[in-house]
């Protein structure tokens, strides 16, 4: 199928700003679905409240466009009632992990089976350029007109502390090695977590002076290196791009389905 | 028989809201009459005074809370000292004798039996305490048949416990039948 | 299979109602008065096939059983005071989506914390707007446990037919105490499935179009017909939008559906109320005080009467109004401050009839607390 088969073009054109990261990774995902063979009418995109959150309704699979941070809440109800269904979920960074960290660390102790994509661009975004937690220290944004002082989460240390079992991260400027991860992350049973680096740079880019979409695209490509690489070796600085985990561990949904067999054959006896 | 109200206290742990469960249980399912059971709860669940109002009735129950009880059973001095006052004139106290000193004369008829000691002596198990103590108020009163009870106990109780509950309502029973009493 | 008797806990009848009426998906976090409900699920459901889940708080409750709902489920969620608040944005977005779901909220004493293991009716208001936003809401309630039971089959069937969620306000006395309870035949009490889209495969389906009897068929996620489903405005394809007449339009429907079907969605009971010259108002446990004391003064040949409401929303003010019309005074009997008080004072032709006897310290209101306030208003003193 042609990429385009996979949006609704009544929806379009899409509500991002010029240079935005996000349809980058909306390419990089449909890729994805598109190299596993997957039917549109067994994904379900769950997604919450942002920028990020939009992407949902330009797909053409089942699209579940929720409340700010709850979007994994709902997956986990989509995806435990019928687990035939491939689940994925885009987030912003704030809707993953500030209103919606708990939900987060909750599916990944779960491990029931849904793809979690983070999409961070490191601000907030349609609500005018504040910080979020994973913008980190010393940054500017118009709830840090001084400067920021919170530290950031990693997102990977984060997934993989909170019991993901498989975890990864790239950019939007890697879009092909974002492919292969959204690829891997999909097929691996358990929840999976990609973080995928963004570029905004209408509030982000402008505030802390790192130019325009090009610009931003080229420290994504500088300020980053694959684990096992020689630069990364060379500069542990660097932010490291990658799988992290990849791990079998029991599912969630499988093991409820075992529950539902040990309770009928209590009842039958 | 129309209508009893009865209020089982004593201690959390002691088992009377299970008591009081069983013989609600009873009077519904195998005699086919009304009855409501409620409870205060407490946040902790052993421990601490715990009273449970039982309604048995051939009509319709509405108000569910017993202010003026026919039949008072108290397991614990603390139990008795406050609930005593509210029995309904020419009611029935049931006491634990070992553990409950009455302090002046209700208006009501008091029996009070060594519940405890019986159930040590003869079982060796305080955890079926609750169970002698319906035994003896079957006994002693028609609010439901023995049997009845008996039929509930065996539905609820786990099969390698059932003789154990059995035996400890029968030693009730004896005990109360002595001083058998219509209400 | 036939009738089932049965001595449980209003709690427990609630679950046998919902089983009865099909739930086959429930998600939860453990609350006072409510957890009973919680616990009976998570051993009963899973023996149907049914799908248990205690999620991390009452807001991912509510999300995870609108998720299912959206696959083809029914499904309830159970709670008191405080998680109730925490379910009202996600309740917003049920309504909004028009995604069927049940939510009992057995209630106790608030605000805040308040007092968890006490009866209070304190969350009518909040049932009614306790999110954001107008919009329509069904809340139903009831005093015993046949009723419960009952009234949950229905909570189910109403949430199918208009595509909202519905409320259960139960109490804690409703909730803890232990009646009878018989369980009627499969097939004795009607059951309203989900409606379904006849729309066939690869014909475009709106998802968002009422018919012309104004239901919305639904297509379960998973199905041929995939679509987006959202908390904006959006129009018939479920596409956001904020062109003004969708907007008008979507807003209109969510409030019209209901209110204009107040007649069918309407639950009560009379008990002696046909030639009544006084009449108690009341609902969930506090009319059972209310009927007692009525079936004791009838014996002394008081003419008093009790009109039980089993729906709270929308109110039913035509019936209060047409059944009070007569009377010389009117007592609503609740377990707050007056919250059902102020439906009936604007319902009646003389709010200045209406009176208030109530209870707000954890305690059921007791018949002779509201026969003292009913020798106050006759004029007859303590």
């Amino acid at each position: 199928m042609a990429i385009k088969d996979y949006l609704r073009e009544r929806f379009f054109p899409h509500m991002w700003c010029p240079g935005c990261g996000h349809g980058t990774i909306l390419n990089s995902l449909l890729r994805a679905i598109e190299d596993l063979g997957l039917s549109k009418s067994n994904i379900v995109m769950t997604s919450g409240i942002g920028c990020s959150a939009r992407i949902s309704g330009y797909v053409d699979f089942h699209s579940l466009h929720t409340l700010h941070g709850r979007a994994l809440a709902f997956a986990t109800g989509v995806k435990l009632s019928k687990p035939e269904l491939t689940v994925i979920v885009p987030m912003g960074d704030g809707d993953a992990l500030a209103i919606g960290g708990n939900h987060f660390i909750h599916a990944a102790r779960r491990n029931i089976d849904i793809t979690a994509i983070v999409m961070n661009n490191r601000i907030y975004g349609m609500t005018g350029g504040q910080f979020s937690p994973l913008s980190g220290p010393g940054k500017k944004a118009t709830t840090a007109p001084y400067m920021t002082i919170d530290n950031e989460f990693d997102v990977v240390e984060l997934a993989k502390a909170a019991g993901a079992t498989f975890v990864a991260r790239s950019t939007a400027y890697h879009c092909q090695e974002a492919t292969g991860y959204l690829k891997q992350a999909i097929l691996h049973k358990g929840f999976s977590v990609v973080e995928i680096l963004s570029q905004c740079p209408t509030h982000y880019g402008r505030k802390n002076k790192e130019g325009d979409a090009a610009a931003m695209l080229e420290i994504q490509r500088d300020t980053t290196a694959r684990i096992g690489s020689k630069a990364l070796d060379e500069n542990p600085g660097l932010i490291p791009r990658g799988i992290f985990v990849d791990i079998e561990k029991p599912e969630y949904c499988e093991e409820y389905g075992k529950i539902i067999e040990r309770a009928t054959k209590r009842k039958a006896s | 028989m129309k209508r009893v109200r009865l209020v089982f206290s004593g201690s959390g742990g002691q088992g009377v809201i299970t008591a009081a469960i069983i013989l609600a249980e009873a009077a519904v399912i195998i005699e086919g009459l009304n009855a409501t059971q409620s409870q205060s709860y407490g946040a902790a669940a052993r421990g601490g005074a715990t009273r449970t109002d039982i309604i048995i009735s051939e009509e319709e129950i509405n108000f569910p809370g017993v202010t003026s009880p026919n039949i008072l059973v108290c397991l614990t001095q603390e139990a008795y000292n406050q609930y005593a006052a509210v029995i309904r004139p020419g009611g029935l106290l049931l006491t634990d004798s070992r553990s409950v000193t009455t302090a002046k004369k209700t208006d009501a008829k008091h029996i009070g039996l060594p519940l405890y000691d019986t159930v040590m002596e003869r079982i060796g198990k305080p955890i079926v305490y609750n169970i002698t103590m319906l035994g003896a108020l079957i006994g002693i009163t028609d609010i439901v048949r023995p049997e009845s009870v008996l039929a509930i106990l065996k539905e609820r109780i786990p099969p390698d416990f059932l003789a154990m509950n059995q035996r400890a309502f029968d030693l009730g029973l004896v005990l109360g039948a002595q001083y058998q009493c219509r209400l | 299979m036939s009738e089932k008797l049965m001595f449980v806990q209003g709690n427990e009848a609630c679950v046998q109602g919902a089983l009865y009426a099909g739930v086959d998906f429930f998600a939860g976090y453990p609350i006072t008065p409510s957890t009973e409900i919680a616990e009976l699920l998570a051993a009963k459901l899973p023996e149907k096939g049914g799908k248990f889940i205690q999620m991390e708080d009452e807001i991912a409750s509510m999300c995870a059983i609108i998720g299912a709902s959206l696959t083809g489920h029914k499904v309830m969620t159970a709670t008191s005071g405080p998680g109730f608040s925490l379910k009202q944005e996600a309740i917003g977005y049920a309504c909004m989506a028009e995604i069927p779901c049940v939510i009992v909220d057995v209630q106790r004493g608030g605000p805040s914390t308040g007092n968890p293991t006490h009866v209070s009716q304190g969350d009518i208001n909040q049932a009614r707007w306790g999110t954001h936003g107008d919009h329509g809401i069904i809340a139903l309630t009831a005093s015993n446990h046949q009723d419960v039971f009952r009234i949950t089959v229905d909570a189910f069937n109403l949430a199918e037919t208009y595509r909202t969620p519905v409320v259960l306000l139960f109490d804690e006395v409703i909730g803890h105490m232990r009646e009878r309870l018989v369980v009627p035949e499969p097939g004795a009490l009607p059951i309203v499935d989900r409606l379904r889209t006849s729309v066939p495969k690869d014909v475009d389906y709106h998802p968002y179009l009422p018919r012309e009897d104004g239901r919305l068929p639904m297509s379960d996620f998973g199905g041929h017909h995939r679509y987006n489903v959202t908390g904006l405005f959006h129009d018939m394809w479920g596409f956001p939008s904020n062109n003004p007449s969708v907007v008008q339009e979507l807003l209109r429907h969510l409030v019209d559906k209901i209110d204009t079907n107040v007649d069918v969605i309407t639950r009560y009971k009379e008990h002696y109320l046909d030639d009544a010259e006084y009449i108690l108002v009341s609902y969930g446990s506090s009319a059972r005080s209310a009927i007692h004391l009525a079936k004791n003064r009838r014996q002394k040949g008081e003419r008093l009467g009790v009109l039980e409401l089993q729906s709270i929303w929308p109110f039913p003010a035509e019936l209060v109004r047409a059944r009070c019309a007569d009377a010389k005074a009117v007592v609503v009997v609740e377990m707050n401050m007056g919250q059902v008080l102020t439906q009936v004072k604007a319902a009646v032709d003389h709010p200045n009839r209406v009176f208030l006897a109530n209870r707000i310290d954890g305690k059921l209101i007791t018949p002779s607390d509201i026969k003292g306030l009913l020798r106050v208003i006759q004029g007859k003193g303590v």
